[in-house]
């Protein structure tokens, strides 16, 4: 398989965020992003942003991995400005209490600064999670990431589950590739020349044998695991767990510190989860 | 040695819900403690329903009706779950890779610990002392794909060595090996059976590259009955093996074929302590009667790389500098271990990937601009697991799938699709869906829905991988047929029987760089090349060698041509 594809999987380095426990990262991340989605306040947003953009450049990871994703996010957060745009177009004006027109549209809608700032605003609030997610998934191995699932009090089975799908990824991907090539050869055609409908029913040529070779995985991976007493207990042990150091009590800190602030911003100072510059 | 036995099994019998017939008959079986004893049998024999029923998955995870009496250790298995049995009986199934649960080689030896909720530092500990045991300690921290096929093997052994189990079961170690692997990976569980005195099982139906090292007992199954229960020599010596469809030593076979009437007294249950001295003479004989063919292909060349080079990422060398020459109506085997750049070779010839450097031609001309499309109508490719080409339900649109695409006529194809249903001998199926058909039925399925385009060269990865030897000769004759209406074949294999049967030339390829192209004979018998690529010297060599006979080469080549001769190929 073309190793440049690598969508998804956790690349192993060492730096500091890598060393971190995955259960310190799964804390944080959810720690940050609570604090980002409590806040309707674009500074601290951009703060935190700022911080994750920061975070993302000590675990060196690079665009090209990112890029796909940071475009499907994109592509998300826009059409959702859109389509809010088009529902509610005076909820700015309803939350900042004021109005400032700029233009009229069409179909009696009209343009405010308030619904600009609001909008904005929002936009950066799902985009700076993002960063926060990426750092979360590249940067901790799948059997960590069950474990710290687990430490949080996810099922462990469930926490299973999840590892061994991030676990099989690159495998499927790998099987998807040769399965989708051997059916190129057969004849099938995958490029924008087909028609959609045709696209859909040459995607189900792929897919079906992909199924079926999955299938066999999923038996003998499933029988390995029993044979080796798997849900046998109602809890189970990690190897990969690490004993929380001094570097994971800091960034557990730094983390519930920043909420801390984003809850007291809002509480003392704006008085509203909303930051209103129009008053 | 105490005399109750670790293992027995009494009138016992097992019947699948799913099956009308039972699939165990009236087994009764003692297995003493530090016994080694492997199983034989062809694929639906009963031998891995036996394994099942063993280690507990039969009745925990394949449901089925139990009569009779199975006990391990004293203990009455129905009473027992999979979980307690698992701490007596430790199983290693086929598939290395497939069983690795853990995504460090320290974390998948740990899986058993971690559902025993062992505190983590003991837990490092523990699994630190088993890795030591098979020399892993070094590789804890690397992922499956780091590791070669028998270190893979090493860790799933430790794995279920963790438990300190009594019994240690083999359902088939050796599928998928190659064949240098495949025999360290014997040497492995013969050490381990040395060192622990652990009681072994190993299933398998690969016998000779079991024999490698001794083995108390062997076992035949066949049609869910126990069919002989003796020592090596006095198998080998039998005729139960051809009887139940097992290939036999290979070397026994040269034996037969020299005259010689192979008894137990010659102990020929392993190369190794073959004695000989009698049957000198007749092999002496046969071998100045046996002449080596001459056939030697003067057809045009068909398909011709040309100093092909391939790079993934520009960086490793995937394939240097690759030049070979094949001619029309030729069968030829690509062997070398994992990683030498076989199956980039052929994703080079299919137009997959685009070569980096050289030129691939085919009939004398450059089909560097083909579309993949294009070259599937000269170059056909059939994958090494059927479930990965299979995408319809009915056999007739599987195999009209590649035609239709194509936008041929529905007339067109019913003619094409007749005559190749005809060709591969699946024509009283025709109307029959996909799902009814055996492993081997399916493989022809996907080799006429190449076949059904009218390629000219036909690419097969692994086309005997897990099948007995019945099911392979079905398919290697198949491919033998085909060949001879004009289709060159070229096979990418581990199966050293196939390349000395059925392949006159193999070219061997590694760390991408082709280092022989030569007879089968050549390749199987030259110790640079076999190191090199992870293969082993044929027993047929060995023999030769013992036999006094100097030139093992021709010898072997002898053995090959004698035996073409005789199956009218």
């Amino acid at each position: 398989m073309n190793a440049k594809i690598k969508l998804f999987s956790y690349n192993t380095l060492d730096t500091p965020i890598h060393r971190l426990s995955g259960l310190t990262k799964l804390v944080c991340f959810l720690l940050l992003t609570f604090a980002v989605m409590f806040s309707y306040d674009i500074r601290v947003i951009l703060a935190v942003m700022v911080f994750s953009i920061v975070v993302l450049r000590v675990s060196k990871i690079q665009y090209s991995q990112i890029r796909l994703m940071i475009l499907y996010v994109l592509i998300f957060v826009i059409t959702n400005a859109v389509i809010s745009f088009f529902f509610s177009p005076e909820q700015g004006v309803k939350i900042y209490g004021t109005r400032h027109d700029i233009a009229n549209l069409y179909g009696g809608y009209k343009l405010t600064w308030e619904q600009i700032f609001y909008q904005v605003t929002k936009f950066f609030k799902y985009f700076s999670v993002i960063p926060l997610g990426i750092i979360f998934l590249l940067t901790t191995n799948p059997s960590e990431f069950a474990s710290s699932l687990n430490g949080i009090g996810v099922n462990y089975k469930a926490a299973f589950a999840v590892a061994l799908t991030l676990r099989y990824f690159p495998d499927i991907q790998r099987d998807y590739h040769d399965i989708s090539q051997a059916q190129q050869a057969r004849g099938l055609e995958l490029s924008h020349k087909a028609k959609f409908a045709d696209r859909f029913k040459n995607s189900l040529l792929i897919v079906i044998p992909l199924i079926f070779s999955s299938l066999d995985r999923v038996e003998l991976i499933s029988n390995a695991m029993d044979l080796r007493g798997f849900a046998k207990g109602k809890t189970r042990t990690w190897y990969t767990s690490k004993k929380l150091t001094r570097a994971d009590y800091l960034a557990l800190g730094i983390s519930a510190l920043i909420l801390f602030a984003t809850v007291y911003v809002s509480v003392f100072i704006n008085r509203s989860r909303f930051y209103n510059p129009f008053i | 040695m105490d005399r109750q036995p670790i293992i027995e099994f009494q009138d016992f019998s097992f019947q699948y819900y799913s099956q009308s017939e039972p699939t165990l008959h009236n087994i009764n079986l003692k297995i003493h403690r530090g016994e080694k004893v492997l199983i034989v049998g062809p694929s639906g024999s009963g031998k891995s329903t036996l394994g099942h029923c063993l280690n507990g998955l039969i009745p925990f995870s394949y449901k089925g009706e139990i009569h009779g009496s199975l006990k391990i250790d004293g203990l009455e298995t129905r009473d027992q779950d999979i979980f307690n049995l698992s701490k007596m009986i430790g199983t290693v199934l086929q598939d290395a890779d497939g069983q690795f649960v853990g995504l460090t080689v320290g974390e998948d030896v740990a899986f058993a610990l971690e559902n025993d909720n062992i505190p983590n530092a003991e837990m490092h500990e523990r699994v630190k002392k088993v890795a030591e045991m098979v020399d892993m300690e070094r590789q804890l921290k690397s992922s499956p794909y780091e590791l070669s096929g028998g270190q893979k093997q090493r860790t799933s052994l430790a794995g279920v060595m963790i438990d300190d189990v009594d019994i240690l079961l083999f359902d088939e170690p050796l599928a998928n090996l190659d064949p240098a692997t495949g025999k360290t990976a014997i040497e492995i569980i013969d050490a381990v059976h040395a060192d622990s005195h652990k009681t072994i099982i190993i299933i398998e139906h690969r016998l000779e590259d079991v024999l490698h090292r001794s083995v108390d007992r062997i076992i035949m199954i066949n049609d869910g009955r126990i069919i002989a229960d003796m020592n090596p020599h006095e198998l080998v010596s039998s005729t139960i093996l051809v009887e139940n469809g097992i290939r036999e030593p290979l070397y026994v076979t040269a034996l037969k074929y020299a005259g010689v009437k192979v008894t137990s007294e010659m102990q020929p249950g392993h190369i190794t302590t073959l004695k000989t001295e009698l049957s000198r003479n007749a092999l002496a004989t046969w071998y100045y009667a046996i002449q080596a063919d001459n056939r030697e292909n003067t057809n045009p060349s068909i398909l011709k790389m040309e100093n092909i080079s391939f790079s993934y990422d520009g960086v490793r060398q995937i394939l240097d500098d690759i030049n070979f020459d094949i001619r029309k109506g030729e069968m030829v085997s690509i062997v070398g271990k994992n990683g030498a750049g076989k199956s980039t070779l052929a994703k080079l010839l299919c137009g997959f990937e685009k070569e980096d450097r050289g030129a691939i031609l085919y009939k004398g001309e450059n089909i560097r601009s083909k579309t993949i499309k294009e070259r599937a109508e000269i170059i056909g490719l059939v994958m090494q697991n059927p479930n990965q080409m299979i995408s319809k339900p009915m056999i007739y649109d599987e195999i009209a799938l590649g035609l239709r695409l194509r936008n041929i006529s529905e007339e067109q194809i019913a003619e094409r699709v007749e005559k190749v249903l005809k060709i591969c001998g699946l024509a009283p199926f025709k109307s029959w869906p996909i799902s009814a058909l055996s492993y081997g039925q399916k493989k022809r399925v996907t080799i006429a829905s190449i076949l059904v385009l009218d390629p000219q060269i036909l690419i097969l990865d692994e086309p005997t991988a897990g099948q007995d030897y019945r099911h392979y000769t079905e398919i290697m004759e198949f491919l033998v047929e085909i060949n001879k209406l004009g289709v060159t074949i070229i096979m990418i294999t581990h199966d050293m029987h196939l390349m000395l049967e059925y392949t006159p030339r193999a070219i061997v390829l590694a760390g991408g760089r082709k280092i022989a192209d030569a007879a089968a004979s050549v390749v199987l018998t030259d110790s640079r090349v076999i190191e090199e690529a992870n293969l082993k010297l044929t027993s047929l060599f060995n023999l030769a060698r013992m036999a006094g006979i100097k030139d093992g080469t021709q010898f072997v080549q002898g053995f090959i041509d004698y035996e073409r001769r005789i199956k009218n190929r």
